[in-house]
């Protein structure tokens, strides 16, 4: 069979950039007119809702967390959790009012369709210690110094 | 050492090479990154796909032994890249040294995954769809399919480089996470897209664990919570005419990843031949780096907005 020319390549991959950058903006777009990212909040089931927080108001595991959250979070959501244009602000009310096992199976299972992955790829304590860091800074608005 | 590149078009993939290295320092020198949290699979694929707008520049090796032939080493490069959070991209380009012989570019691959369901489950599946164009002198051995065997590998590069593929590879990624293990499965379909060649199958499944499940509160390198070990096995099962094990290559390989902090990911290793058609030892490790809002980067060159 008759191999692809080497001079395409570079052409390959331009045709590819240039594929991925119209993904970026249409995905982009389709975000802007999303009636509200946290509603993926009220989709959470009944009984993952009502799962507790083993570390609740724990002050070493939030500052645990909050350094899990610089590694992993705050690219999309901000370094103080306010939010970019790629993630939504964690310091509104409907976060505030959120309980600690809603923010674990959003965290868990992600909004796919609107751009958040699964973070089950950490164990579960370490998703309940950025639960808490969350938890910690919508109660008191002072953000634990993240390491 | 003299690199001899063995296939036409090679001025053209030096300067593609070295364009491809400007822009790799221009990445490691000014470009914001996050960390990974990378399994320590090199075979096996779980569920999880890069994040969203997310760049991973990756560079793995083979060091393999060859019974009849010359030991080599292999390698590969890979750009891996999220365009959304249910889809992410990878080009590859591969490449090997076989000692006392040449150091051949044996191809290049572009692969896709995307998840199937939007939440998790118990089990997860991904689709796997790659196009590869490859050399028969292409020794990365990322998958072992069919009736591959170490004997196939004994030529020198010189005739191997004469036999070209164009493959279309299929695999159901199947992954499942619970009480930080994670346990995947692979079930792999290839297409040699000549018309005379039949379908190749090939599994891979793997098994990884934390070393600790819970972060500690002070950013560290070489604490336990940054190491993922686990251990992968992988092999042939014989093609659409001759179903089933007899003439296929297995291989058993304990792996660890160590991600730092500092947003560089390890990967370490060791596939042991399980039978006599399996190369002695595969010794494989890699080195990758995330570097999130390439996409954010890419699109305001398209004209978006910052």
């Amino acid at each position: 069979m008759k191999r692809l020319p080497m001079k395409l390549i570079p052409l390959l991959i331009a045709a590819c950039v240039v594929c991925l950058a119209l993904a970026q903006k249409d995905e982009s777009a389709q975000r802007k007119h999303k009636p509200s990212t946290y509603e993926a909040l009220a989709e959470v089931p009944q009984k993952a809702r009502s799962r507790t927080n083993p570390f609740e108001g724990n002050a070493s595991e939030a500052t645990a967390g909050g350094k899990l959250f610089e590694q992993h979070c705050a690219e999309c959501h901000g370094p103080k959790a306010g939010g970019t244009r790629q993630g939504p602000s964690l310091l509104r009310t409907e976060m505030q009012q959120a309980t600690p096992g809603t923010l674990f199976w959003i965290l868990t299972n992600g909004v796919v369709r609107q751009g958040m992955p699964v973070w089950s790829k950490l164990p579960e304590q370490e998703r309940w210690q950025i639960v808490t860091f969350l938890r910690s800074i919508n109660t008191h608005r002072t953000t634990p110094e993240i390491q | 050492m003299a690199v001899r590149l063995s296939i036409p078009g090679a001025r053209l993939f030096g300067r593609f090479r070295f364009c491809s290295f400007l822009l790799l320092i221009w990445l490691l020198f000014s470009y914001r990154s996050s960390s990974a949290q990378e399994s320590p699979y090199i075979v096996t694929y779980d569920h999880y796909l890069e994040e969203p707008g997310s760049l991973e520049v990756e560079y793995f090796s083979t060091f393999g032994t060859q019974r009849g032939g010359n030991d080599f080493h292999a390698f590969w490069t890979e750009f891996e890249y999220g365009t959304t959070a249910w889809w992410t991209t990878e080009f590859y380009l591969d490449g090997q040294t076989t000692f006392s012989d040449s150091t051949p570019f044996t191809g290049f691959r572009v692969e896709n995954r995307v998840r199937l369901l939007d939440r998790e489950h118990f089990v997860n599946p991904v689709l796997y769809v790659e196009y590869e164009q490859t050399s028969a002198a292409d020794k990365i051995l990322k998958e072992v399919e069919g009736h591959d065997a170490e004997s196939d590998f004994a030529e020198p590069n010189s005739a191997l480089r004469k036999e070209h593929d164009h493959e279309l590879e299929l695999k159901l990624l199947l992954s499942s996470t619970f009480k930080g293990w994670n346990v995947a499965l692979n079930p792999i379909f290839t297409k040699n897209l000549s018309p005379s060649e039949p379908w190749e199958f090939a599994y891979a499944v793997g098994a990884s664990h934390p070393l600790a499940l819970k972060a500690l509160p002070d950013r560290c390198n070489f604490c336990r919570e940054n190491f993922i070990a686990g251990i992968e096995m992988y092999g042939g099962l014989g093609d659409t005419h001759s179903l089933g094990l007899p003439n296929t290559s297995h291989y058993l390989a304990p792996a660890v990843a160590w991600n730092l902090p500092s947003d560089w990911t390890f990967r370490l290793s060791s596939g042991f031949g399980l039978n006599n058609n399996s190369h002695r030892l595969l010794l494989r490790w890699g080195i990758s780096r995330e570097f999130s809002g390439f996409g954010e980067l890419v699109r305001r060159l398209f004209g978006g907005h910052a």
